[in-house]
Parts: structure tokens; sequence; C-alpha cells
């Protein structure tokens, strides 16, 4: 039998339409690549039955959706009803949501079954899943000649590895400054961020309220597509969710792009970043030139102000969203011998929380504090405008941008020990999501070392299809078919 | 500007995580490198720029004043460390 955990969701998606296999044969394939996969710590939890119970549905006809017969993995970020949700945190082991988020639920309702929950850094903070509760994620993709063990990136390590290990046709990310697009670019995937605001953010674990959004990652631009339609969608319960249709966004595929101009920020052209991601940079320029588009140079002014206003945003509205870790309605709870409630909060955050968490809601705490909240929280806000307004007037001259995705490729596990170093992974990847810009990271070569290299597009308000046939684009033209070696 | 051990206790408190002064010490020179760093924003003149309130451009909804939830008591309470007669239940706040 063909190894059906080398096919993209659109090939499954059509082979078990043509009843080339079956849903069960697919939802098999993945429980045991799965339960072969745990070198990798990718999971967090195991769902076969899941996936199966899915698989019975489609396979019995009683669901038809776009997705039936598809096995997907969920980011541990998501609330699923009855399965752990923990968001990578001691704080929240053994939580078992009674309810389901609406992006996990519009993704059962399209035929979905779930492989299981996915290894990510602890509250979505970090660049590498080396904060999460469970210990990091390893990437398949190794060194040329090395055994030294990589990040997958992160937060949405477990997720970019399944995907790059072929133990989940497709998963669930979230993005709330890089988050899909670095993990997507470390392990040879695609990945999208929508629009802020097409998906649904109730039921997901808040870090950033403003910033979060969630999106999918695939082998494909094309699976993106599907997958991303299924996902998003209005929602009453979220009050930031947009009420518009969803656009058909895989009917609409086109590598064509005769007559789109794509901007090349020059502020993007950074020195220090590794020669080979602007070499890989300008081949980019050349694909999309090839596919009809004009590159135009734009200018981003405030880009280098992006990520320090990110690190004082992130954590203000971290620090207040996470509150709600008291010890008392959900989660862990530690009382010292004789404490009071004030002890027990305090106990139970510093037993809770890991060492980044704890560090980014001091941050946060300290800049919405009396006497600072003008001079950091508001004044980031400020600029937080003027980035927005810099793209504003990109897009008066472009329909789609392009740039690395990542300053460099994978690193080592425990290489990047300093705080600030880590952020800087993210440097490309804040603007647009401080914009609130549908934007998505996909493979264009290996650099070196023998590591896969993202290109990122960043597109304006809305309009995730520009991005995704620039994707498609790109996707046609560097023939980018490398793996792994299998050594898990 | 940058923060004191004294500060960062406060900071602490205020967040209510415990912290060992050990802790406090490893956190002071983190905390003042990170503040340190996203200091630039000074540079950045933003005279007459308001701060961004919604990312992309929408109004706040209004729904009708209905009831659409609740009773729903037990699944609120299924996760609590501890729970009793129907409530959460906590460490003695009254003596």
């Amino acid at each position: 039998m063909t190894d059906l955990t080398a096919k993209t969701i659109a090939e499954l998606r059509d082979g078990f339409r043509a009843r080339d296999f079956t849903a069960r044969e697919i939802a098999e394939s993945y429980n045991a690549a799965v339960a072969a996969s745990k070198a990798l710590n990718a999971y967090t939890v195991e769902t076969p039955d899941d996936a199966l119970a899915a698989a019975e549905a489609a396979d019995s006809g009683k669901s038809t959706g776009p997705l039936a017969g598809i096995p997907l993995g969920i980011k541990d970020l998501f609330a699923t009803k009855g399965v752990d949700t923990t968001a990578g945190s001691h704080i929240l082991q053994g939580f078992k949501p009674v309810y389901e988020s609406t992006v996990t639920a519009n993704l059962r309702k399209a035929g979905a079954g779930m492989l299981g929950k996915l290894n990510m850094d602890e509250f979505a903070m970090g660049s590498s899943n080396e904060t999460s509760t469970y210990g990091p994620v390893l990437s398949p993709w190794r060194r040329r000649d090395s055994n030294v063990g990589l990040t997958p990136g992160g937060s949405s390590g477990g997720s970019a590895a399944a995907v790059a290990a072929r133990i989940a046709p497709g998963v669930t990310g979230t993005d709330t400054g890089g988050s899909i697009r670095q993990p997507a670019a470390f392990t040879g995937i695609c990945g999208i961020k929508p629009t802020y605001g097409r998906c649904s953010r109730w039921g997901i674990v808040s870090f950033a309220s403003s910033l979060d959004q969630a999106g999918p990652m695939a082998k494909t631009v094309r699976d993106c597509a599907i997958l991303l339609e299924a996902m998003a969608g209005f929602d009453p319960k979220d009050s930031t969710s947009l009420d518009l249709p969803v656009p058909q966004w895989e009917a609409n595929l086109s590598s064509n792009l005769k007559g789109k101009r794509v901007g090349i920020p020059k502020e993007y052209r950074i020195d220090s970043v590794p020669a080979e991601i602007n070499a890989l940079w300008d081949q980019g320029i050349e694909w999309l030139k090839h596919a009809g588009a004009t590159p135009v140079e734009i200018s981003l002014p405030h880009t280098k102000y992006a990520l320090p206003t990110y690190y004082i945003i992130a954590p203000a509205e971290a620090s207040s969203n996470l509150a709600r870790y008291d010890g008392v309605r959900y989660g862990l709870r530690d009382v010292p011998e004789g404490g009071n409630l004030d002890a027990m909060y305090a106990r139970t955050r510093a037993d809770g929380f890991g060492a980044e968490v704890k560090r980014r809601i001091m941050i946060g705490t300290y800049v919405l504090s009396a006497g600072f909240y003008d001079a950091y929280f508001t004044k980031a806000q400020r600029v937080r405008g003027l980035i927005k307004d810099d793209f504003r007037k990109a897009f008066e001259h472009c329909d789609v941008i392009l740039t690395p995705t990542a300053p460099s490729a994978a690193f080592g596990i425990g290489e990047t020990t300093d705080p600030l170093a880590m952020y800087l992974n993210d440097v490309f990847a804040v603007p647009a999501s401080l914009a609130g810009l549908p934007a998505m990271s996909v493979p264009g070569g290996l650099d070196g070392q023998g590591l896969p290299l993202g290109l990122h597009l960043i597109g304006n308000e809305l309009d995730e299809q520009t991005v995704l046939n620039a994707g498609l684009a790109i996707e046609e033209r560097a023939g980018f078919t490398a793996k792994p070696d299998k050594w898990w | 500007m940058s923060v004191s051990n004294e500060q960062v206790r406060h900071i602490a408190k205020l967040a209510r995580i415990a912290m060992s002064d050990a802790e406090i010490e490893r956190l002071v020179p983190e905390l003042n490198n990170i503040l340190g760093w996203v200091e630039q924003l000074g540079e950045v003149n933003t005279d007459g720029f308001e701060p961004l309130a919604t990312v992309i451009d929408q109004k706040l909804r209004l729904r009708d004043d209905v009831i659409t939830d609740g009773d729903i008591r037990d699944d609120v309470l299924a996760n609590a460390p501890e729970a009793q007669h129907g409530f959460f239940a906590v460490p003695k706040v009254i003596e």
C-alpha cells in the first residue's frame, strides 16, 4: 500500500472521495506513525480513538464535510472537550475543558478527527519550545553529519515537528508574534496566520488578546487554504471576530501574479543576518517576477521598533490574561501550611508558571503599574499605530510584501540562553502581528547545513488570497522536496 | 529607568508570584536588560498619534439582552481544585 502519511491533505481528501483508500486506513496510518514518534516529544496527548471515530463517520457516509476522513493534530492551546488542555504549562496540568474551542469545533464540523494534542512553549511564550513543562520538542531535522538535537521553533513547535515528521497531515497553530511562521520556516513546511479576527479566539487559551490568531500549518500552500477555510468564520462568542463570509481560498488559488506588485522593504535587509538568508530572499524576488509580479522597493520606517513595541504590549496583555490562574477555579492549587488566600495565589503561581512566563508577567505588571503606564504601555500603543500606518502606506504601492521569515535556520536545544537573543527570532514576523495582517511562511530551500529556510509573505488586511497565491508561486518554483531522514 | 531589588519585589507582589531573594536577584538584571532595550521607543516621535485601540477597524457589536448561557454549575465547578456544596472552596478569609 502507498504510504498515506506522505500525502498532502488535498491528496488524502481526493483519494478518500475516489475510494482509493478508506478514512480508517488514513487514521490507522497516522495513529501508528504518532505512536512511533515518542522521541520527538511532539504530542502531549494521543487520541487515536478520536481519529478512528471521525474516520468511521466518514467511511459510513455520516460525515461528508470538506475534511471528512482527515485526522489533524491540535496545538495544546485549543480547548478540546474532555481532553487535557494545558497550554504547555504545569499550572493547567489535568485541566479537561467541558467545552470545545470554536476553531476545533469548526474543524470537527468539517469532518476532521483529532490525532492528539501538540506540545508548545508554555502559554505560547517562546521561540524554541524549550519553555514547555513537557520539555522541548525535537525537530525531525538535523544538521548534515550531526546528531545535535535542534529546535523546531516555537511556540507552535510540536505542530511544526508533527507536519515535518509526517505524524499529522495538518495541524492547528497559533501566532501572537510569529509562532506559526517561525516554526514553519524551521521545519520546511507552510503556515499562515490570517488577518486578526478571521479565526475565533473563543476557547483558545489567551496570551495577548490583541495579537493572538489561530492558523493552519501543513505540507503545502493548498493544504493551508483548505484548513483555513474550515477554521475561519464569524463567531459571536469572540467580540473581535470579523463578521464576514469566509472566502473560497482554495478554489481561487492561482500562481499567476501578473499585475501584482511585490513590496521589498529595505528595512528588512539586515547585515547581521546570514548571507544565505538574504540570497534566498533575492531568489524569492526572482521567483515572483517569473510568476508575473513586479518588485517594488518599499519603506517600513518603524520596523526596528516593532520588537520592543511587542515586548511591551504582549507581556502587558499576558500579565492581565494570566491573572486568572489563581488556584481557585481550575488548574493547580498550592497552599503553604497555614497560608491564607493571598499566600495561596502567590504559591500556586510560583509553582505553576515557568521562568519565561514569570519573566513576562513581571514585565507586563511593571509596564502597566501606576506611574509607568503612560511611559511604556501608552507609548508602545502609539508606536504600534505608526507601524500599522507604515503598512497602510506601503500597500498603496504594492499588493503583497516579501521578506525572509526568520533571521536564522533552526538552532540547537539549549544554544540560546539569553531571553533578549531569543526574542530576536521574531524580528521579521512581529511587525505583521502588530498590524493584524495576514502573513505566511513557505519553504524556500536549504542552508549550507541542510536545514530549511522560509520565505515570508505579508498581505493587506483581509487579503489572504494574494498571500496564498504568492506562496503558491514560490512553492511551484522552489521545488522544495527535501525531507528529514527518519531517526526517531 | 531601571528597577531595583525592592521594585522587583513589589512587582512580584502585585503579580501574586511568590519569589525567593535569590530569584529576585536573578530577575533584576534580566528585567533591566529587557527594559533598557524597550526604552529605545523613546526615540520615536509619536506627537499627535493616538494609541492604537483596535488593529482591524471594527465596531463593537451589541447583542440582545437575553440569557444565552447558564444552568451549568457542575460544568463550571468540574475543574476546581476544591469545590464544596456547589461552590468554589478557598482557605478561610474571615477569622
